[in-house]
């Protein structure tokens, strides 16, 4: 009964790792699918039919809109979460050390984009770079989409940073700094030699989850964006009911990618922990 | 200098991109070309359809929020039973999906749902063809998108639950059954309630799934709303219904923010 359970345990979990990467393997695998519909023509949208298997539709998914909506998503991501990063983890410094009231305020401001629907957050960039636009119209100066999509990305992956390194900064004590101080640095020098190495992880992991929501992000993009596609913007205008569809190579083209970072990662991580565990085997034998 | 100084180009960059670019939002919704006026902010609550289309969001929220848990509670509960390095590397399986872009798996679910699903079941006509057929297309794609971030709370909740008390509550005589309802739940709810959250609200406003889905014959709020701004412009009933959605949205933080003892810092109110 108990054996019974335990597999059922693992169906279970299997049969929903099956729904998650479903529709991923689905594109995997009709990427390797022919699409010509007649001389040059490409149709994505007959996602479904075996018609023929072909390597051509890797060689399209770098050229044309596509390769540029990747490029741009790529920029995008990595410029808004370093200066995300920056601004989030001075500002997290700066809001460790305020009062409790003026603290508990400004966290309540920060929560605002990550309660908000990206939806509202979305449209009021859209709004405000309109009525700013119009201002510098007078001036002949125009925010260029580029610039609205980075402003935007930033703005909403601030916060993120801010409550990923807030916990490690707590945990982190107030005497680093005044002892580097006391060692005769300087304030800046202080916080970028005692005070910044010691929440690095938790600055990290704020990096990571800027970058992941920028990447991830489709809403916001699509109101603030008039002209130029990300990824995101790219794929939905082309899933559009009526238009030629979407190259399924793109799923293996960042699938790849991720997966193998993420292996990485963790494989690291794994070995660490294996290691503590002998260090800390060996110093109980020591005892 | 002051540590706290660090926090102000912080404090003005919320200001200039976040907080003041709100106020737009009310004031397209009472001024129309250049006159302050509430006629059409009334107009638009009047309108009946509106509120139907916010009913049936509400709706197919609440059903995505509860299949999430019913699916996902199950998934998290087995993981942080198990050893702790085969469940780091199950539960990274599980959150890759997240990574991957969300459109993208969406535009996916749509290709499955008309051609693979009636290949299959030898369907003469698509899924999608009828009323009923599209919600539950929505539906299931919703609960597709939504389920990581169910999983991903509850997961973190129950890995940290202490297991002495769960030996603690066999010892006092408390079978299986019992431990997992008067100690395991009601010490998740935590996890629990910020599962509900990361999922109910995001999925009232989602778009993208029912304009992907069913080829955009069926309609959410979230749609209405990518209407009003983007297809046919006219910001003061956009603006209108945006203003429902932050007082929706507003009442619900604030009922979740009751259940929710587990936290610290500053909350919205």
């Amino acid at each position: 009964m108990k054996r019974f359970g335990r597999s059922l345990k693992y169906v279970y979990l299997g049969v929903m790792l099956l729904f998650l990467y479903l529709p991923i393997v689905y594109l995997i695998v009709f990427s390797f699918n022919s699409f010509h519909v007649n001389r040059g023509n490409v149709d994505y949208t007959n996602i479904g039919k075996c018609t023929g298997f072909t390597l051509s539709n890797y060689a399209d998914v770098f050229t044309g809109e596509a390769g540029k909506a990747l490029l741009l998503t790529l920029e995008i991501a990595l410029i808004s979460s370093v200066v995300a990063t920056i601004i989030g983890t001075a500002a997290a410094i700066g809001i460790n050390s305020m009062k409790k009231r003026s603290r508990s305020a400004v966290l309540s401001v920060s929560q605002l984009p990550m309660v908000n629907p990206d939806l509202v957050t979305g449209i009021t960039f859209m709004m405000l770079f309109a009525f700013v636009n119009s201002l510098l119209a007078n001036v002949n100066i125009k925010i260029s989409d580029f610039g609205k999509l980075l402003i935007a990305h930033i703005s909403f992956s601030i916060p993120y940073v801010i409550f990923s390194v807030l916990p490690r900064l707590k945990q982190s004590s107030d005497m680093l700094y005044e002892a580097a101080l006391d060692l005769g640095c300087s304030p800046f020098q202080a916080l970028l030699k005692a005070v910044i190495p010691d929440i690095m992880p938790g600055i990290s992991s704020g990096f990571i989850m800027a970058l992941t929501m920028s990447l991830d992000d489709f809403v916001v993009s699509y109101f603030v964006s008039d002209l130029r596609s990300t990824l995101s913007i790219y794929i939905y205008s082309r899933a559009a009911h009526g238009t030629k569809g979407v190259n399924p190579a793109l799923a293996t083209i960042i699938f790849i990618p991720l997966v193998t970072m993420l292996l990485i990662v963790n494989l690291r991580r794994l070995a660490k922990e294996r290691e503590y565990e002998i260090q800390n085997k060996k110093v109980k034998m020591k005892k | 200098m002051k540590r706290k100084y660090f926090a102000y180009p912080y404090i003005v960059w919320m200001i200039l991109f976040i907080a003041a670019p709100m106020l737009f939002i009310f004031y397209y919704a009472f001024n129309v070309n250049g006159t302050w006026t509430a006629e059409k902010f009334l107009d638009t609550l009047k309108n009946v359809s509106y509120w139907k289309t916010l009913l049936r969001s509400v709706l197919m929220a609440f059903g995505t929020t509860a299949i999430c848990l019913l699916l996902g509670y199950p998934i998290a509960y087995i993981l942080s039973n198990m050893k702790k390095s085969v469940a780091g590397f199950i539960s990274v399986l599980f959150f890759v999906p997240m990574w991957m872009n969300f459109v993208l798996r969406t535009y996916a679910w749509s290709a499955i749902i008309e051609y693979a699903i009636p290949d299959l079941f030898n369907m003469t006509r698509s899924l999608t063809a009828t009323s009923t057929g599209r919600t539950v297309a929505v539906l299931l794609v919703l609960v597709y998108d939504f389920l990581p971030f169910m999983v991903l709370p509850l997961y973190n909740t129950l890995s940290k639950l202490d297991k002495s008390l769960l030996e603690a509550s066999r010892d006092l005589g408390a079978n299986g059954r019992t431990t997992f309802f008067r100690v395991v739940l009601p010490l998740s709810i935590p996890g629990i309630v910020s599962g509900i959250t990361m999922v109910f609200v995001p999925a009232i406003t989602a778009f993208t799934v029912p304009a992907l889905i069913g080829n955009g014959n069926y309609s959410l709020y979230g749609n209405v709303i990518d209407d009003a701004f983007k297809i046919n412009p006219e910001y003061s009933i956009g603006s209108t219904l945006s203003i429902i959605l932050l007082v929706f949205v507003l009442i619900s933080t604030l009922i979740m923010n009751h259940f929710d003892t587990d936290k610290e810092g500053g909350s919205i109110l």
